[in-house]
């Protein structure tokens, strides 16, 4: 397990929080990805340790559980920022300079696609389409999301979230 | 519904069960089609494509190892089309592989290498990225050089559906997409057993055995079909011999009893068999020292102790204790001399080795 | 509380586990098994308290709650509105949420009822104003009026607005007109009477049937009579069956199953429970994208009230027919909208597809026979068996029945969703019910079904759509994107925008979609680099056929077609870019020159000044070049020419 220094409390609740999703969950077909999302949910990304568990309680092989959670775009195994931003790159965003403004994100921040700030505030990631194409282009930050953008809105929007 | 079919391939009618492949239909009737993820032990993913063939009246070119056989099909499996698809696959697994057949351990047995080959196909075609892995080579046994992969995933799925231990299992996704452990970690940090298994069915040199290494170039190594040593089950396998030395084991998919599985000691103990341990003459204790003797001397000596215990202490103070990597045979001899020979009933046998 | 689902009396028996079979007809028009006037009043006043009660007209006030105008801020809205309306002692007006109306780029959208006033762009701020002079005195807020992008006028009423008027709003008929939070509201407009026929009046065969006569075809992607799927899945022997509904609506630019399952849950899971009747499965499950959160509550309530109503669950109106419904969220896949890895992912599997025969009709989930249609093929469900399949099949071309949801976007006036019939021009979509290109420009291209799909260009403008004519342009129905572009797109870019879309999203599992799409993509992006070399095209040709040709799933073998429908109508561009080295649309940077119009510049030396590379000569009050081998092509130029004299070529 990952160091527990100073934390010992949240690390029960956590466990409990776990073991109502097993319970949930138990017998049922397909529980997989549920169970991966609610686990994510209360972790904010998938632990080794979690996935084992998760691996033992369904009784699917380890390496299937990592197979099927580096399948998806949506499960991290990395612990992520406190803020998430998910840039819009489809087709309207492309078209109406969604590029630029994820450029922008990237020197601001100084990560790149993917990652996530040395102080855990930001991860930056790109995604395909939020559907909100009538906004483009779009970012959405945790649930907020911020339409019609240009670089030069950028700094001001992520100093809300500092 | 008859239980046949009958379908035109390569304007060769052939009848075949209904629900054979129409992959299983062209080998049947002799024609060769080349498959890099099929395998008839295993499950048909479909995934690789290299099969595929022209089937009137369908869409596209469907993958013959998975296409049921119709009546009245009309295939073609050397068309045009056929053929441009198929170069296209080899181009296209090529520009994700190394360039270093010279040296590559599964020259000569490669079924990529032996494709581009048949198929004319030089691995200059595309010049872009290619996916660069660390090689595996963290435990004693097998070599897994992913760069070397084409994602047949015949390892995800002899390790699944033969061996039950699903240690492999297809991750990430794309171009990204790899068999890989848990986590990806190393082999030895997995929860391999190392039977190899997945080494004897990849069709490239991503799994080879670590030990074969360079001992000899396939086209080199005599295969000498043989009797495992190790316990009772008897699987046959090949040893690979080359200038009168075991250099290697292989398994045989031809072997009655265990097919191509093999366990960690059968596929990859055979060490002992040229050690410079290894006990090849019997040898007496004199004034506490081991000193070489002959067969008979031995025996004899053996026997002579077997019946000054006999007569001083009584048959009770013998027992017997044979072993699993004794035969059938071998046993019951073992049984008979301890209970018609030494007198007693005590014997034993361990069931591990 | 009291709703549509309260008994009038205690003669009244209708509930889950005592179902009647009259219980809607009962609730809207009886009662039916008794008759006496109090209960008939109360069943009266209960109608009269939902707010769309058709004949009743109310005043309300509608905020849109759809995922586009709650991100421009409408949850204020519909709270300050709320406090306002109350607050100025309104007593007879409701303020109430809605569901897209796709017309988002308009967001927030606030609409007047009864009178059909249409609100654009509304902040929180403008609230007051709009209580104090529209509710109080009648007075429309002209400025927050929508005003046509051609003509310039403004419209007052939503039937007015040309986006609208050319649209036959069947599937999102009741789509920002009803709260998707409330059942009543769904059934008082007429929904569940489609049920309520196919289970009192149909044998599940003659569902079939009905849905036959229709014509309707599959809403997602290949356009599959449906009809027949459900047929197959009929006939297919398993002890258990499945329904599935696939809302992994994955296509950048298409959110109209969104809208549906936002704004109208109810159409979905009436077209479900009609489709489990009719090939005997009483299972289903939505597989809704994950990036879909509102839409995963909005379902989550309303599969609640249904199943409180008796709608969902066992003995369906006594019918002897059950049907549960189940939620799976997507974990984030594109591939998953394809049918076979949406069965895999809902096992909880990797979304890989599975080769097909068998197919799904026969072994699907769990390897037992499933019916998979789109939200916007079951939203199609209840409106056939309501009017009939004869009546639904007079819509459309003769090969193509009904309505189509089109997601307009990119350099259009007006971007939303348009539902039209099948067999208008791509001309009336753009021009008509778009509002016509941004800024006057020139109309280029227009994408046809998402990253599957292909690019048609003008002189496809007046081709009348339908699933055939549009295959045979090179492009496809798909889930029904319609992206526009103008003269400052290049075509060569785009492939190379789709291509990166689906080589991210390829699963993997098969050769030529894995490794083919990667390399197509990197001598797409070579050659948008000024890279490209002779031979570049026919090498894409080529490998564009194979991939088409031996892909495993259908996402695969359309992988290319991005490509081949850009090479078909804009070689051109494609030449220009490797044998010229040159990007007609001024797109590509590497390949962009900038250029002096020699009739613009006036001499005025601005130029050659700030150039601070020195690539501009040229004499006072005489015409200036640029020397394309040194400029840096760093726009400075452009931007301070008084005289718009230079630009991109």
């Amino acid at each position: 397990m990952a160091c527990q220094c100073g934390q010992g409390q949240k690390q029960t609740d956590k466990d409990k929080k776990l073991q109502a999703v097993f319970a949930r969950y138990r017998g049922q077909k397909g529980a997989l990805i549920p169970v991966l999302q609610a686990s994510q949910d209360i972790y904010g990304y998938l632990p080794r340790e979690v996935m084992e568990r998760i691996a033992k309680e369904l009784r699917i092989p380890f390496s299937k559980v990592f197979g099927v959670a580096t399948f998806y775009a949506q499960f991290h195994l990395k612990p992520r920022g406190e803020n998430i931003i998910r840039v819009c790159l489809g087709t309207a965003c492309h078209v109406r300079g969604g590029a630029k403004v994820f450029a922008k994100l990237k020197e601001e921040l100084q990560i790149e696609d993917g990652e996530t700030t040395e102080d855990l505030k930001f991860t930056l990631e790109s995604v395909a389409c939020i559907g909100a194409c009538g906004l483009a282009p779009v970012m959405v930050i945790n649930e907020d999301t911020h339409g019609r953008l240009t670089p030069e809105k950028v700094p001001e929007i992520l100093d809300r979230y500092r | 519904m008859s239980d046949k079919v009958t379908l035109t391939i390569d304007g060769q009618q052939v009848t075949v069960p209904a629900g054979t492949t129409v992959l299983q239909a062209a080998r049947m009737a002799g024609i060769e089609i080349p498959t890099l993820c099929h395998d008839p032990e295993l499950t048909s993913p479909g995934a690789c494509r290299l099969c595929v063939v022209e089937i009137e009246g369908m869409r596209n070119l469907p993958a013959s190892c998975v296409t049921t056989a119709g009546d009245g099909m009309v295939v073609r499996t050397n068309s045009p089309d056929v053929i441009e698809a198929r170069k296209t696959i080899i181009e296209l697994l090529l520009a994700n592989h190394p360039e270093d057949c010279l040296t590559c351990e599964r020259t000569g047995q490669c079924r990529l290498q032996e494709y581009a080959y048949h198929y004319g196909v030089k691995g200059d075609t595309f010049h872009g990225e290619r996916k660069q892995f660390p090689i595996d080579d963290s435990n004693p046994f097998i070599v897994r050089d992913m760069n070397k992969c084409i994602r047949c995933g015949k390892c995800v799925r002899v390790c699944e559906e033969v061996q039950g231990r699903s240690i492999y299992s297809f991750a990430y996704r794309g171009f990204d997409t790899i068999p890989a452990t848990a986590m990806d970690t190393p082999l030895a940090e997995s929860e391999c057993v190392f039977c190899g298994s997945c080494v004897s069915v990849c069709p490239t040199g991503a799994l080879t055995e670590k030990m074969m290494h360079g001992v000899g170039r396939s086209w080199e190594l005599e295969k000498v079909k043989t009797t495992c040593p190790y316990c009772g089950v008897g699987c046959n396998f090949d040893l690979n011999v080359k200038d009168g030395k075991v250099v290697g084991v292989t398994s045989n998919a031809e072997a009655e009893v265990n097919g191509r599985a093999l366990c960690v000691k059968g596929r990859f103990g055979y060490n002992f068999i040229h050690h410079p341990d290894r006990l090849t003459k019997p040898l007496i204790k004199k004034n506490g020292e081991f000193q070489e003797a002959t067969w008979e001397e031995a025996i004899n000596l053996v026997a002579e102790k077997f019946k000054e215990i006999k007569q001083e202490h009584g048959p009770d103070a013998l027992a017997v204790f044979t072993s699993a990597r004794c035969t059938n045979e071998e046993n019951y001899l073992a049984n008979k001399f301890a209970r018609a020979v030494l007198g007693t009933n005590n014997i034993d046998h361990c069931a591990r080795l | 509380m009291e709703n549509l689902m309260t008994a009038c009396c205690s003669e009244c028996t209708h509930s889950p586990s005592q179902p009647c079979p009259d219980y809607i007809k009962c609730r809207t028009e009886g009662p039916i098994c008794h008759d006496s006037e109090a209960c008939r009043q109360k069943r009266q006043q209960l109608m009269d308290k939902v707010q769309v009660s058709p004949d009743k007209p109310h005043r309300r006030v509608l905020v849109c709650a759809g995922t586009g105008c709650i991100s421009s801020g409408s949850r204020d809205v519909y709270n300050r509105m709320e406090a306002a309306v109350k607050e100025a002692g309104i007593d007879d007006c409701e303020v109430s949420i809605t569901g897209c109306h796709g017309f988002c780029e308009q967001g927030p959208i606030v609409i007047i009822e009864p009178e059909g006033i249409f609100y654009g762009g509304v902040g929180a701020d403008d609230v007051e104003e709009i209580v104090e002079k529209q509710l109080k005195n009648g007075e429309p807020v002209e400025r927050l009026l929508y005003t046509e992008p051609t003509s310039g006028e403004k419209d007052k009423y939503y039937r007015d607005i040309m986006f609208y008027k050319k649209q036959e709003r069947m599937v999102l008929k009741n789509c920002g007109h009803i709260n998707p939070e409330k059942i009543d509201e769904y059934i008082i407009t007429g929904g569940y009477r489609g049920l309520v026929k196919a289970l009192t009046e149909y044998k599940p065969e003659e569902v079939i049937e009905e849905v036959k006569t229709s014509g309707l075809r599959g809403r997602g992607g290949g356009g599959f009579p449906t009809g027949l799927k459900w047929q197959f899945t009929a006939q297919a022997e398993g002890d258990q069956k499945y329904v599935v509904c696939n809302a992994d609506e994955g296509d950048p630019g298409a959110f109209m199953d969104r809208s549906i399952l936002e704004g109208n849950p109810h159409s979905v899971i009436e077209g479900m429970i009609i489709a489990g009747y009719a090939v005997g499965a009483n299972e289903g499950y939505v597989y809704v994208r994950a990036e879909y959160p509102l839409a995963i509550k909005r379902l989550e309530i309303a599969i609640a009230q249904a199943e409180q109503y008796g709608i969902l669950g066992d003995n369906i109106f006594d019918s002897g027919f059950s049907f549960k419904l189940r939620i799976k969220a997507g974990a984030g896949a594109f591939v998953c909208g394809e049918e076979t890895a949406l069965l895999n992912s809902i096992q909880g599997e990797r979304g890989m597809p599975r080769v097909r025969p068998p197919f799904p009709a026969n072994k699907g989930l769990w390897g037992k026979p499933t019916l998979l249609n789109n939200v916007e093929t079951y939203a199609n469900v209840p409106i056939i068996m309501e009017h009939g399949g004869r009546w639904y099949a007079s819509r459309g071309t003769e090969k193509s029945k009904g309505t189509k949801v089109f997601a307009l976007t990119g350099k259009v006036n007006n971007t939303g969703l348009a539902e039209v019939p099948m067999g208008i021009t791509l001309r009336e979509i753009i021009f008509d019910i778009g509002g016509g290109i941004k800024e006057g420009k020139q109309f280029k291209a227009v994408q046809i079904g998402g990253p599957s799909g292909g690019c048609l260009p003008a002189e496809k403008l007046d081709l009348p759509i339908d699933y055939d004519s549009l295959i045979d342009a090179g492009a496809m129905m798909g889930s029904g994107g319609l992206v526009v572009m103008d003269e400052t797109t290049c075509m060569v870019d785009l492939a190379r925008f789709f291509l990166t879309f689906t080589q991210n999203e390829s699963c993997g599992k098969c050769t030529p979609c894995r490794e083919g799409t990667k390399r197509m993509l990197e001598i797409l992006t070579r050659i948008t680099e000024g890279e490209g070399k002779e031979g570049d095209i026919e090498t894409l040709e080529r490998l564009a056929k194979s991939v088409k040709n031996t892909a495993l799933c259908g996402l695969g073998q359309t992988a290319p077609n991005p490509i081949l429908s850009t090479l078909r109508y804009f070689r051109d561009e494609y030449k220009a870019h490797i044998e010229k080295k040159w990007c007609p649309a001024g797109v590509c940077s590497a390949l962009t020159v900038y250029k002096i119009d020699p009739d613009k510049c006036k001499g005025c030396t601005k130029c050659a000044k700030v150039c601070p590379v020195s690539a501009i000569k040229g004499e006072p009050k005489e015409v200036h070049e640029i020397d394309p081998e040194v400029c840096t092509k760093c726009g400075t130029c452009m931007e301070n020419c008084k005289f718009e004299a230079i630009y991109k070529g």
